[in-house]
């Protein structure tokens, strides 16, 4: 049997095809006619392969990937809650696929009217006034909220708020949009209960100020009960309130971001509102703001006059940030996410999410470090084995559950404790598969003290075992061609 | 219940109790009861499988399916059945980022395949893992030119697609970098304002082909020129004409970057498609995104990693290179299997079919005597044209026939008026052009 697990250009044949063109219709016009100093001189290094070989390759790979249906994929801060099938069909039909982004508005009314109304879905489950659907991602839409943040202070021809402010326990994209966005990071340090430290927060405060980035609740899957104060506080100080929507599921039927004084915000469609994580994307990260900020919101805008949508372009706007609607078909599958759900059901996710994540936080206490005490929302993260004196790290306790069938925890995050295991059950699961996880990581704790050399040694079932970092690092081979030089130098 | 909750009332009532609590409520007493959601959504009640089916077919009905003949940045070219039924598989679609290599090498190893593509089409020695889209891609190369110079201004040509100057503009702006135009000259960026137009602040330079009208443009010097004031050069192409034009290393290009949405992925009302982004290995440090490498487990198998991390923002934070994280990855395997499909040859005769119909209904508008070219320059699969018949007519005409051609650069600014574009892929079959024709034919 052929090895189809190796690289697609090891599989090529000169002279083979996959592909299944027309025929020559202008036989008189062909390419060549372009002078020759417009064309590519350098050979192409693409493969030549059948359809079935292309198939048999993808498959093959696909076979050692890992995803929400082959198992529990408890990804902290990642949300890998089921898919739903519907959305797929949904997004897959001809009628919205086929459409260009410059067609007449007059003949897109279908899709102008998801995007109206999801946003308008949005605005109300967030407790804001308006959103805009796009931004790409997570990190693009903290960067379009920044945006909205500074636009609105230097309307007001205040130009020295350039310091946003952000708990140490924030995710890296927090610090890393506020840089892009031309504006800086202020850390402010978490008290033991891993909450934001009031006194800290007051000492930063200044008219230099912009706003302040929070995510509520925070990495640790704690709510950031003083909530009020420091949106208060912010507020009291001229600045703004940024909400990171990364862990919204938890809030989902209990509390709006709105409601808690937040000015902007971003979400993750592709956590709370089920989109497919796509092994790292399309995401989509709608930015929602109160109606004061409504008119920063980019460009192009989607509006609805009667029963007659339309896209505006503002000039009060903060400029562009898309080529067009963000990812389109991604919002689409988050609408009809929402429309399955309705009213009834949306209100259940953030309850269920967090007595999934309770019952694991009681389970395994025991076992693991709980470093806050107390009940933890949509998420529960451990400091490692309670037991300190084996060799065993949090890296080998996440190595060892792929052994037994399961996604890793997300590990080594949040940064305030050096063992960290983050572990997100979302509403999706059953009591079954998380009774089956918790036998799992006690039988892992156990090993940890007994045989601590199985999980040094995990995984061992996995299609492939630890693997070389630093001389991925080293080598720098990024393409075949890379490989090519290394195999042929290697001799 | 609901069949994306398993949880039965026993479920709950199990779980309650080991947490020695009577009601899911008492979990939320850490948030401040002024603060409690009460209510239910202002939403719609909830709609069956079949009802939401129905829902959707209401919606299509409002969507007019036409016969593309416009492009500008987005083309009906034709998706290999193979793309949707790899792409749809769970393994690849529901999975995330590649954390754990151990049980990722699928997206590993496409990630790999996808960058060893984007290599040989650009020529550069390293592309990333994919970035949201063209325009964001060529606000990102901006950037990796200033890091890179330590210089704080762009020159972008003013033959750019006006959405990925405005994506540029907005980018730099908030960023606190400065940009400024080069000029163009009879539908191409102009050299010569290049040269006045370069001093000690320029970080790079950034250039399209083919241009917002279509054209080809001719490189020749720029690199030269740019290389000589320690700027950078970037080239912005539509990823698909690289496997006949010139690529971007031959054109003396530092950055490579552009859309990959001609590689088998639907027009999508604009999205998701992808952005690439590739560079010299010199630069690479300064490069944004996730890198994926090619290295061996401990038993000495073959296996890929992302690596280079300390340029992103998990680890760098606020000194990262960009805040990038989630990016289209799964948009990046549509692009690894359309080029694995269409191969070396593949390519080309998609570009040549293109080219053909292009070409044969550019001479057919021309001598209809109502369209004349205001720039006579070679073009591949779109072209742009003044014409005699008012703008609204034209549309109305073909729209009315079931056909979205003849757009107006105009929807991108009033600098634009006057100028009409029709893109044509290999899609096109000959009685669509000659139908497209004997419309406007009648037309006055």
């Amino acid at each position: 049997m052929i090895n189809y697990n190796k690289m697609i250009f090891e599989l090529s044949n000169p002279g083979r095809i996959g592909y299944s063109l027309p025929k020559e219709r202008f036989p008189e016009y062909n390419i060549m006619q372009i002078e020759t100093q417009y064309l590519r001189k350098d050979e192409l290094l693409l493969p030549e392969v059948s359809e079935l070989d292309v198939l048999r390759h993808f498959t093959n790979i696909s076979n050692k990937n890992f995803g929400v249906e082959n198992g529990f994929y408890p990804l902290g801060s990642c949300t890998m809650k089921y898919n739903p099938k519907i959305n797929e069909e949904m997004a897959g039909l001809k009628a919205f696929r086929n459409l260009h982004p410059l067609q007449p508005a007059y003949t897109t009314q279908g899709a102008l009217e998801v995007y109206y109304n999801l946003q308008q879905y949005l605005s109300e489950i967030s407790g804001l006034h308006e959103f805009s659907l796009n931004p790409y991602a997570g990190a693009h839409g903290e960067l379009v909220g920044l945006m909205v943040i500074k636009a609105y202070h230097e309307d007001r021809g205040d130009f020295k708020r350039k310091k946003i402010i952000i708990p140490d326990s924030a995710h890296g994209t927090n610090p890393a949009s506020t840089t892009v966005c031309g504006m800086e990071a202020v850390e402010i340090v978490s008290n033991e209960r891993g909450r934001v430290d009031l006194e800290s927060l007051k000492a930063v405060l200044s008219d230099e100020i912009a706003g302040m980035m929070l995510t509520n609740p925070n990495t640790l899957g704690i709510f950031e009960n003083d909530i009020c104060e420091i949106t208060k506080l912010v507020h009291e100080a001229g600045g703004l309130m940024y909400y990171d929507g990364a862990n919204l599921n938890a809030l989902l039927g209990k509390v709006r971001p709105g409601d808690m004084g937040f000015d902007v915000m971003h979400i993750n469609l592709h956590k709370t509102f089920s989109t497919p994580h796509g092994g790292g994307g399309p995401g989509s990260g709608p930015v929602g703001v109160t109606e004061e900020l409504t008119k920063y919101l980019p460009n192009p805008k989607i509006k609805k006059h009667e029963n007659y949508y339309y896209v505006e372009n503002s000039k009060d706007a903060l400029g562009q940030i898309s080529s067009y609607f963000g990812n389109y078909l991604v919002a689409l599958r988050a609408y009809a996410y929402i429309r399955t759900l309705g009213k009834e059901n949306l209100r259940l996710v953030g309850p269920y999410a967090t007595l999934n994540a309770n019952y694991i936080s009681n389970a395994l206490k025991t076992a693991y470090d709980l470093p806050i005490s107390g009940y933890c929302m949509h998420e529960v993260v451990f400091n490692g084995l309670i037991n300190k004196d084996t060799e065993v790290k949090t890296l080998d306790i996440a190595k060892r559950l792929l052994d037994f069938g399961m996604h890793a925890p997300t590990i080594y995050f949040p940064l305030l404790f050096p063992q960290s295991i983050m572990i997100e059950p979302t509403e999706t699961e059953s009591k079954e598969t998380i009774d089956d996880f918790i036998n799992v990581m006690h039988k892992i704790a156990i090993e940890a003290k007994e045989q601590p050399e199985i999980l040094k040694q995990a995984p061992t079932t996995t299609p492939i075992r630890r693997t070389d970092e630093v001389f991925a690092a080293k080598m720098m081979i990024f393409s075949y061609k890379d490989y090519l030089e290394y195999i042929n130098n290697r001799g | 219940m609901f069949k994306y909750f398993p949880h039965t009332k026993a479920d709950i009532d199990a779980m309650l109790e080991s947490l020695n609590i009577s009601s899911i409520d008492e979990l939320f007493k850490d948030v401040p009861e002024s603060v409690i959601f009460n209510s239910d959504y202002d939403v719609p009640s909830y709609l069956s499988e079949s009802e939401l089916r129905t829902h959707f077919a209401e919606l299509s009905k409002k969507n007019q399916e036409l016969t593309l003949f416009s492009g500008l940045g987005l083309y009906d070219h034709y998706q290999p059945a193979v793309i949707d039924a790899l792409t749809s598989r769970e393994e690849f679609m529901t999975s995330y980022t590649p954390y754990q290599p151990e049980i990722s090498q699928g997206t590993l190893q496409y990630i790999f395949e996808y960058q060893s593509m984007i290599q040989t089409l650009t020529g550069l020695e390293v592309s990333n893992a994919s970035m949201y889209d063209g325009a964001t891609a060529t606000a990102e190369a901006c950037f990796m030119a200033c890091a890179v110079t330590r210089r704080n201004k762009v020159l972008l040509s003013s033959t750019l697609n006006p959405n990925t100057i405005n994506v540029i503009k907005t980018y730099l702006k908030y960023k606190e970098l400065e940009w400024d135009f080069i000029a163009e000259k009879n539908g191409v960026v102009d050299i010569e304002d290049l040269k006045n137009k370069l001093n000690k602040d320029i970080a790079g330079v950034i250039v399209q082909k083919p241009n917002i009208y279509g054209i080809i443009e001719n490189y020749e010097g720029f690199s030269e020129i740019s290389k000589a004031n320690k700027s950078l050069f970037i080239v912005n192409a539509d990823i698909s004409t690289l496997g006949v034009l010139k690529s971007p290393k031959e054109d003396g290009a530092d950055i490579a970057c552009g859309d990959c949405q001609s590689l088998g992925m639907p027009v999508a009302f604009g999205g998701p498609t992808l952005g690439y982004l590739a560079t010299q290995k010199e630069y690479v440090r300064k490069m944004p995104g996730r890198i994926c490498g090619y290295t061996h487990d401990l038993e000495g198998k073959r296996a890929f990693v992302l690596t280079l991390q300390a340029r992103e923002q998990h680890i760098r934070r606020s000194k990262a290179n960009s805040n990038i994280c989630s990016n289209q990855s799964l948009m990046a395997l549509f692009a690894t299997i359309y080029l694995s499909i269409m191969g070396k040859n593949g390519l080309k005769q998609v570009n040549n079919l293109s080219y053909q119909g292009a070409h044969y209904l550019y001479d057919k508008l021309v001598a209809t005597g109502k369209f004349f070219d205001p720039f006579q320059k070679p073009f591949l699969k779109e072209f742009t044209l003044k014409t005699s018949i008012a703008k609204e007519t034209l549309q109305t005409a073909l729209l009315e026939k079931g056909i979205f051609g003849g757009v107006g650069l105009d929807v991108f600014g009033e600098c634009y008026e006057g100028l009409i574009n029709f893109s044509v892929t290999e899609k096109r079959t000959k009685a669509e052009i000659d139908n497209l024709v004997k419309i406007v034919e009648g037309l006055s």
